[in-house]
């Protein structure tokens, strides 16, 4: 194709996407809207994934039966998930082999948030209300991103997705309505999570670079800042109600804009976590990596019995 | 390092009976039974359906939308296919 015939697709493509028309598998997309494309929902699949690491460790010490079944629950969905977004992301020519490989390898990223420790009951609160709350907002737009498998496959996530947020917020209502103990142990995972929460909804919209091509995709419909604050001004009231306290001295409402201002976020963590030197980047990889390799020969051996059957009932037909 | 990787399957699932199989995704498995059965746990999780199809991905043959001009584009200026295009007289008030 001449670089102009090109140019002309493309001019085409954008308008598409401007009259809100979806983008199927086999349409004609610029190289850089399928490489985009493969790289966000594959961060996004590999972060459901790697997401389930940290609440998969808590399901055998729940401290009930109605926890333990909500929990595993919420880690089966994540796992649904994953493969609903994997699924997505492969019908733009990428297999799921190449896509593992650049997770466990280290090349692909997926939420810096899954880098950090939980090490009480208490966390499976904050993760389901803080980091599934910051996951809904950034999630909900997407359901009517230009990639029509992206937006199919989110729509089933975030349907799926609200419980998660609920069963959380209630384990951190039950703790801070506790002995003085728990409420100790929901402010403590409040405060540990609140920072990393904010910094999940992505760069400031000045340092992000990807922002304004997504914008015009219909990737992003949001800005990061927009939708962090959003975020904040919904969660604020909800530590109100029960009783637990921000960890930040500068929350303050700001009648004149009708939203709440708030601290300085330490990017530098950020970019350290994302970088790999976060508390748990490490162990994460290597659950992921060994769960993979320990299960070859379970799949190996799915894979013989199934070459065996056929060949053996091609044999029974001849 | 495997020697093969399982391959991919698509999945159809009836919601409930009167209605159609409708696409809802696609997922890897080693044969048909395990298809149907990860089918199962991941697209039914919330009695989403009470039917399920499962096709190897490689057996589904698709137009392509480059050739859609002359796959789709003749039906368009056929507009005695569609009622609204016949006259009728004002007195006859349903046909």
């Amino acid at each position: 194709m001449s670089e102009e015939q090109i140019k002309n697709l493309e001019a085409q493509f954008e308008a598409r996407i401007a009259r809100d028309e979806k983008i199927e598998p086999k349409d004609w997309m610029p190289e850089k809207y399928r490489k985009t494309h493969i790289r966000q929902m594959s961060q996004h699949a590999h972060s459901e994934i790697v997401g389930m690491l940290p609440e998969g460790n808590w399901i055998t010490r729940a401290p009930s039966l109605r926890r333990k079944v909500a929990l595993l629950a919420k880690v089966q969905d994540e796992a649904g998930h994953g493969l609903y977004l994997y699924s997505a992301c492969e019908t733009l020519g990428v297999s799921r082999e190449e896509l593992y490989e650049q997770l466990h390898s280290g090349k692909a990223k997926y939420s810096s948030i899954f880098n950090y420790p939980t090490i009480t009951w208490a966390d499976m609160g904050a993760i389901g209300w803080l980091v599934d709350g910051a996951a809904i907002i950034n999630q909900v737009p997407l359901c009517n991103t230009s990639y029509g498998p992206y937006a199919r496959a989110m729509v089933r996530v975030c349907k799926e997705e609200s419980f998660h947020q609920r069963q959380g917020y209630e384990i951190m209502i039950k703790l801070a309505n506790g002995t003085p103990e728990q409420k100790e142990l929901a402010q403590d995972a409040l405060n540990r999570w609140w920072w990393p929460s904010l910094m999940m909804l992505g760069p400031t919209d000045a340092e992000s670079i990807h922002t304004e091509q997504s914008m015009k995709w219909k990737l992003k419909r949001k800005s990061n800042d927009d939708l962090r604050q959003q975020f904040i001004d919904q969660t604020v009231p909800q530590a109100e109600l029960i009783g637990l306290t921000i960890p930040d001295a500068d929350l303050k409402w700001n009648e004149e804009k009708g939203v709440y201002d708030f601290g300085e976020i330490d990017w530098d963590e950020f970019w350290q976590v994302v970088k790999g030197h976060g508390p748990m980047n490490k162990e994460r990889m290597k659950a992921r990596v060994d769960a993979w390799e320990e299960g070859e020969w379970v799949r190996d051996a799915a894979m013989a019995y199934a070459e065996k059957k056929h060949t053996s009932l091609k044999k029974e037909v001849s | 390092m495997s020697t093969k990787n399982w391959p991919l399957w698509e999945v159809f699932v009836r919601s409930k009976n009167g209605l159609e199989h409708r696409h809802c995704g696609s997922l890897h498995a080693a044969d048909e039974e395990m298809a149907l059965e990860n089918a199962r746990d991941v697209y039914t999780r919330r009695s989403e359906g009470v039917s399920i199809w499962v096709v190897e991905s490689k057996h589904i043959t698709a137009s392509n939308p480059e050739n859609n001009g002359e796959m789709f584009e003749p039906a368009h200026d056929k507009v005695y296919r569609h009622p609204t295009f016949y006259d009728l007289p004002d007195e006859v008030k349903h046909m």
